[in-house]
């Protein structure tokens, strides 16, 4: 089998780790890049078809140069074999469209894998467009919001437990051929029941400790020539989005004024019943009464 | 047979005898799969500890792992003292003639250290076989086909069969309790031993105990100061940590309603301490596990089936007057029974792998220093509580005085006799009685006070690392009528009488007009001693894999 894994860079909006500007724009040059999140499931979920399976994980992130990092990061969660960066100036301000493009035509660089792996939205872009459209791209059966997984190597087949609608209460199985993309869900858990799968995790831990020291030795980087794209299709030119301005959400005051009042001093209290309706505006006074009595 | 993962050799537990039983089993290129609970192996172990090697046994951990004692040891004990203690008045006696009897090497152990570099070589070698070692998985029973054990069962894994399973679980090991070899029903059988590991910088060791880099200490202490119950507490020295702690036989320190962590700062405050410990006391990690008695529970036939167990899980502990010798016979164990399997597999009989065991056992002498046969014809008499009562009597009388005066050059020599340790009764006479009258008539006063303020159980438990099962407690209370489960509120040791932050609790309830006296349960704190299992009425097992408490140190 033949995994390939795809992961994004995102800042590090853990507290301490975050910085903004007095205008609550994030300032990325002073906020260290980390792997997104999310996309740990969707690590753990070819990890978990490796330990089963065998074969091999690659993992491929479009981004800036300081993307290896990243890449490393993902090789000591998925034990990947390989790492691979789609990099060049072309792909700049690239939209989710202009990342799908890319992306797929990096995948197709690596020849047919079975299975390909995108995490559920991003800590900074949250689109959860990227590996939808990716997989447009790519014409494989896709399945969303992916839970658990089992796969049939014999018959070809994958079999999965997903969201529908994105909602736990509601679970239902699937199945396709391969080879698919997979999109890993948060809830995505993976599952080891036997001794052999935990042996066998453990030995690829010991073999990746060694491995994501060198980690630049298992790294291939691309442009797009490597890739063979078309940078009118790429980067800020193949974008159709445009985004017009970015503003911040304004935060809510640091203090506001209060005034206490006792619980049992009857007078006061009919104060701030009065101030509560006249603040909904012309609220019925009787309804608001039984309310309080109930 | 069912469709399950299958492997030749499973061994439960990855404490001394697991990992002695695993590399005996590689050695043969046998398929050997170890399954350990903790996060990391020694990550849930307590010991003293001090471990030997036997000059006469068949097997010791650095034959089994060379360079042992380089790695995973802290200090070889060159120096070993009992104190007889009666209030601040101390006679002590050089007991190194009965340390270093039979002792090839003894060293001082930290368990978490320890076995985890146990684990690291277990699973290397057992690897090569086909196996390997897992933690964070917990075995929680047997599983049988048509009546006959075939493997294990799990929290996390599915079901596992073998052709020969080690139960290496240690004391209260529920795969002994599943086969029906083991219960938890008598205190007497068991030991209770708390413990605390203190920081000491190998200056501060080397100065105060005297010692040289390749030297260190034991002391061991008996007497008045553990309000009576029968027992002791001993320090050694490590690197550069104190391993600290008691041991008191379970049904004492129920009859005695006596705290176990009072009874630990009844010995880090004794004036005694004071030169060794200082006025810089920190303390580590507080721990705490039950220790099987082999005198009294040892299997004679520690098998059944193609279950064969070793080391504490199959009672094998032996405690020689002072001396506690669990580890190196869990080793010897542990080995013996793989060699066992593999000879018996050898001659294609390997059904006969469990009595090939046991004969082992008796045959390299095993079963004798775990049994020592005096102390079974001695022990009708020397238990009885008449027999008791008129010995302390006498020996605490003017004649009885009067006697230990006019033994005092010999006592020490004969405190030194391996055989007369080993046949120490189990009576308030050796731990208690002689060493108060010895040190009445013969000691000298200590002229230090203590500045040592040991923490509260509150900073203890605060201090220790835990992993919560939330919502899924591992022990749960069968009878919270306080007659049934009311001894644990006092010898659990996480929990006391008036502290309301520990696992046991008492509770009144009222109904109509009537007052019941019931326990609660809370087992957030459990340090997993095994206590409760033995005196209160619950349903006990370990938590499931990785989860509970971790210790660092153990
Ligand atoms: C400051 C800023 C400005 C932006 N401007 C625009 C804009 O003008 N127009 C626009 O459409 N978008 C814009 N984006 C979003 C765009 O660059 C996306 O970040 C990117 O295309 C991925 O989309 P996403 O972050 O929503 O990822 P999602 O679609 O939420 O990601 C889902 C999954 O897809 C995979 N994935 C996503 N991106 C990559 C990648 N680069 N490499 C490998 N795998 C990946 C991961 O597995 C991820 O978990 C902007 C983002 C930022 C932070
Ligand atoms: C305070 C104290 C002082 C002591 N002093 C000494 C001393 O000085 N010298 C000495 O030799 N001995 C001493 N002992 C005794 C010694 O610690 C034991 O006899 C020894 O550890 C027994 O080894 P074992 O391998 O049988 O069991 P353990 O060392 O207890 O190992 C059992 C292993 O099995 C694992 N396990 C248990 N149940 C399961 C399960 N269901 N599934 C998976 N894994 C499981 C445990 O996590 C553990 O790792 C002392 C004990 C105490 C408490
Ligand atoms: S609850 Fe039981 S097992 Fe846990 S620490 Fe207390 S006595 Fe020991």
């Amino acid at each position: 089998m033949h995994m390939v894994v795809l992961t994004k860079g995102v800042p590090d909006f853990r507290e301490g780790q975050v910085s903004f500007d007095e205008d609550g724009h994030l300032e990325r040059g002073k906020t260290p890049t980390v792997m997104n999140p999310n996309d740990r499931f969707a690590l753990e979920a070819a990890l978990q078809t490796r330990v089963r399976h065998g074969g091999r994980v690659s993992v491929m992130s479009m981004g800036p140069p300081g993307y290896k990092e990243v890449l490393q990061e993902a090789m000591e969660t998925v034990y990947a074999d390989d790492l691979h960066l789609v990099s060049d100036r072309e792909m700049a301000a690239a939209d989710t469209w202009a990342t799908a493009i890319t992306l797929s035509a990096g995948i197709e660089t690596l020849g047919e894998p079975d299975v390909v792996f995108a995490g559920f939205k991003t800590a900074d872009g949250e689109t959860g467009h990227t590996g939808p459209q990716t997989n447009w791209c790519l014409d494989m059966p896709l399945v969303t919001h992916v839970v658990s997984l089992d796969i049939d190597e014999e018959a070809g087949t994958l079999r999965a437990k997903r969201l529908v609608e994105g909602d736990i209460e509601e679970i239902e199985t699937v199945e396709t051929e391969l080879p698919a993309f997979v999109v890993a869900d948060p809830e995505f858990e993976p599952s080891y029941r036997t001794a052999g799968e935990r042996l066998t995790l453990k030995d690829l831990r010991e073999e990746t400790r060694a491995r994501a020291e060198n980690y630049e030795e298992h790294l291939t980087v691309r442009d797009h020539a490597d890739i063979n794209v078309d940078p009118d299709y790429i980067g800020l030119d193949g974008s159709p989005t445009i985004v017009s301005s970015v503003d911040p959400i304004p935060k809510a005051p640091a203090e506001r004024e209060a005034t206490m009042v006792d619980p049992d001093d009857t007078r006061a209290m009919q104060d701030v019943l009065t101030a509560m309706q006249s603040a909904v505006g012309d609220g019925d006074g009787g309804d608001t009464a039984a309310a309080g009595g109930d | 047979m069912s469709d399950y993962e299958h492997y030749e050799a499973l061994v439960v537990g990855a404490g001394p005898g697991g990992a002695a039983a695993a590399a005996t089993f590689a050695n043969y290129g046998i398929e050997t799969l170890v399954l350990e609970r903790g996060v990391e192996a020694g990550s849930k172990n307590v010991s003293g500890g001090l471990i030997y090697a036997e000059e006469s046994a068949p097997y010791t951990i650095d034959d089994l792992f060379p360079g042992f004692r380089e790695a995973a040891a802290e200090r070889p004990i060159t120096k070993y003292r009992i104190h007889n203690i009666a209030g601040d008045k101390v006679e002590s006696f050089d007991l190194t003639d009965l340390h270093e009897h039979d002792t090839e090497w003894s060293d001082s152990v930290l368990r978490r250290k320890m076995d985890s570099w146990l684990e690291d070589r277990v699973h290397e070698r057992t690897r090569e076989t086909g196996g390997g070692l897992l933690t964070g998985v917990h075995v929680n029973g047997l599983l049988r086909e048509e009546g006959r054990i075939v493997g294990v069962t799990l929290d996390e894994l599915d079901p596992i069969t073998a052709d020969i399973i080690v139960a290496a679980d240690g004391v209260n090991s529920e795969l002994a309790r599943d086969a029906g070899l083991m219960d938890w029903d008598e205190p007497d059988e068991w030991f209770q031993g708390v413990k605390a590991v203190v920081d000491m910088p190998e200056d501060a060791i080397a100065d105060r105990f005297d010692v040289a880099d390749d030297e260190g200490a034991a002391h061991l202490f008996s007497g008045d100061l553990f309000e009576g119950v029968r027992g002791g507490g001993f320090l050694y020295t490590n690197r550069d940590t104190l391993s600290l702690g008691t041991v008191f036989h379970l049904d004492s320190l129920v009859a005695e309603e006596a705290e176990p962590h009072e009874l630990l700062d009844g010995l880090l405050t004794h004036p005694l301490l004071a030169q060794w410990l200082g006025d810089d006391y920190t303390e580590l990690e507080y721990s705490a596990k039950l220790v099987p008695d082999s005198k009294k529970v040892a299997l004679r036939e520690p098998h059944f089936g193609r279950l064969l167990l070793v080391g504490d899980a199959a009672g094998q502990m032996q405690a020689q007057g002072p001396i506690i010798k669990g580890m190196n016979h869990a080793v010897t164990a542990g080995a013996l029974a793989a060699e066992s399997y593999a000879q018996a597999k050898s001659r294609n009989e390997p059904e006969k792998a469990g009595t090939r065991y046991a004969r082992k056992l008796r045959s390299e002498g095993v079963m004798k220093k775990l049994r020592p046969r005096g102390y079974e014809l001695l022990r009708g008499v020397a238990e009885d509580d008449g027999v008791t009562g008129v010995v302390d009597s006498v020996l605490t009388s003017a004649v009885g005085r009067a006697g230990i005066r006019a033994l005092s050059g010999r006592l020490e020599r004969l405190y030194n006799v391996p055989t007369l340790s080993a046949l120490m009764p189990d009576t308030r006479t050796p731990y208690v009685t002689l060493p108060t009258v010895i040190a009445e008539e013969l000691g000298t006063r200590v002229r230090e006070t203590s500045s040592v303020t040991p923490p509260d159980l509150e900073a203890r438990i605060g201090g220790l690392t835990y992993d919560t099962d939330i919502g899924n407690p591992h022990i749960t209370l069968r009878d919270e009528s306080f007659e049934a489960s009311g001894a644990a509120v006092a010898a659990c040791p996480v929990s006391a009488v008036d502290f309301g932050g520990g696992c046991y609790r008492e509770e009144v309830v009222r109904t109509n007009g009537s007052e019941e006296r019931v326990v609660s349960l809370d087992t957030q704190p459990c340090v997993e001693c095994g206590t409760c299992a033995v005196v209160a009425d619950t349903d006990w097992s370990h938590p499931r894999g990785d989860k509970g408490v971790e210790f660092k140190w153990g």
